[in-house]
């Protein structure tokens, strides 16, 4: 299994094909919907973020957090259907040089293409494993944009050997969940025909 | 009925279904383990498998997605308890201590209460059984596969192949939506609403339990084998297994009718049952 290293560069991801097994390690920074959204209002008047996302990778998760005394500590967090994101990635990716994103269910052509055109690639972690998911997750940086609510906010994790990841979308246009359609494309009359639908 | 104790005992419940799997939900993954080929999907199933594992061992949810509450409760004739007041009051303590995360939120506002009690939520159905006993059945349950619910209204002459076509769609679009593998809970019959409802409690039957009625049980058994055969397997990276089970169930309806629902379950199939009984014994199955 591939161990990548953040922050990532453009031939690190370039390097990668869908189907392969990797784990992170560096720092990741958690956003969902609404993160989305505040990050691309921040760029489109001009304002920093509060935190950089250059060469790192965005994680859809909405995590179970647990505040022991200063520190913030990780109960649960696996990751979100990412498809909800779709039409906000691409722009995310060009604006912040993001080069992974983690999460689940994979992304819309367009965000396949974004990721092409900008060297980017989707991270797939099980769904539902979230204690496998906290368990690479070794310290709790901080939180922005905690008006956001726990799963909302951007939770910045250090994560060590986080995975495994499976290259579901490369930085060439390829996608894992399109071959997979595909071939459901191909079965489908088979399987229409047995159960007498067809 | 001591109030305090049974409350206490949800909240243990509510834990207990977040924490630990059904013994059946964790064979039938392992038994899918040993089908698959691809190195893709052996990874994801394997990679749940020893997250419930661990979960187990740590004593942590699952998944974060500790759902919203849901209770099916079984109700002695003569039962005297504040049993709404309890599960809600439960269903706030398990919120703080176990932790769940805060998922309930106003359908417009989107405001969240904080503690997963809102209008209407926990979400509980009554039903009355001949027993002495009380049975209440944690079923909590991830946003991912709830998204994919579907219900149509078909016409008595679309019959059995009717209600085939809409399961197979409706798993070919929830592709690798809500976590597959899951199990495909499918109501037929019944009103619109009661329809959804059988989809959903079909989904509390272990998945070593065949269904007792013969015709269900044969629908069940094909269209596992047909959803299993698309190749969307789990996560939707290809390969083997896309469905722990179809569990059906069926309710009388009109003769101009024929109502069809599809409730699915993510493979972290959570559930967990209580029974309270009388003399003040309590037992989580």
């Amino acid at each position: 299994m591939r161990e990548l290293k953040l922050p990532l560069s453009l031939e690190d991801v370039k390097g990668l094909m869908i189907g392969e097994s990797v784990k992170l390690t560096g720092r990741i920074f958690t956003a969902r919907d609404e993160a989305h959204m505040r990050a691309l209002e921040f760029h489109k008047e001009g304002k920093e973020l509060p935190f950089d996302l250059n060469g790192s990778a965005i994680f859809h998760c909405g995590p179970i957090m647990r505040r022991s005394g200063e520190k913030w500590a990780v109960v649960a967090a696996g990751p979100t259907t990412s498809f909800r994101m779709s039409t906000l990635e691409p722009e995310v990716i060009e604006s912040f040089g993001v080069r992974a994103i983690i999460g689940k269910g994979g992304m819309s052509r367009l965000t396949i293409d974004a990721m092409e055109r900008f060297g980017c690639v989707y991270l797939a972690l099980t769904g539902g494993a979230a204690v496998i998911a906290a368990k690479g997750i070794e310290d709790v940086r901080g939180v922005h944009w905690e008006d956001l609510g726990m799963a909302e906010a951007v939770w910045e994790l250090d994560v060590s050997h986080f995975g495994p990841l499976t290259v579901a979308i490369d930085a060439h246009g390829n996608s894992l969940y399109e071959k997979v359609g595909e071939y459901i494309d191909k079965r489908l009359p088979f399987i229409k025909s047995k159960l007498g639908i067809d | 009925m001591d109030e305090d104790r049974l409350e206490d005992a949800i909240v243990a419940l509510l834990k207990r279904s977040v924490i630990e799997l059904p013994a059946d939900v964790l064979w039938k993954l392992n038994k899918s383990y040993e089908k698959e080929t691809s190195d893709v999907a052996k990874v994801q199933l394997a990679t749940i498998i020893e997250n419930i594992e661990l979960a187990r061992k740590l004593g942590r949810p699952i998944c974060q997605d500790t759902g919203i509450p849901l209770f099916f409760v079984k109700l002695p004739k003569d039962v005297h308890a504040d049993l709404e007041r309890v599960i809600i009051n439960a269903t706030r303590r398990a919120t703080e201590s176990v932790p769940l995360r805060p998922n309930t939120v106003d359908p417009l506002s989107r405001k969240n209460s904080g503690d997963n009690v809102g209008l209407h939520m926990p979400c509980i159905s009554y039903q009355f059984h001949d027993e002495d006993y009380i049975e209440i059945t944690a079923l909590p349950k991830g946003a991912g596969s709830e998204n994919m619910s579907k219900m149509a209204m078909l016409t008595p002459a679309q019959g059995l192949k009717g209600i085939k076509r809409f399961v197979l769609d409706t798993v070919l679009d929830a592709g690798g939506k809500p976590c597959p593998p899951t199990i495909v809970g499918v109501g037929i019959g019944g009103s619109a609403d009661l329809c959804m409802k059988l989809a959903k409690m079909s989904l509390m039957r272990p998945l070593d339990e065949p269904n007792p009625d013969k015709d269900l049980d044969a629908l069940e058994r094909e269209l596992e084998v047909a959803l299993n055969e698309i190749g969307i397997g789990p996560m939707g990276l290809g390969g083997r297994t896309t469905v722990l089970g179809v569990r059906a169930g069926k309710a009388s309806c009109h003769t101009a009718s024929l109502p069809v629902a599809v409730n699915i379950q993510c493979w972290a199939a959570r559930r967990a049952t209580l029974r309270a009984y009388e003399d003040g014994r309590l037992d989580i199955l």
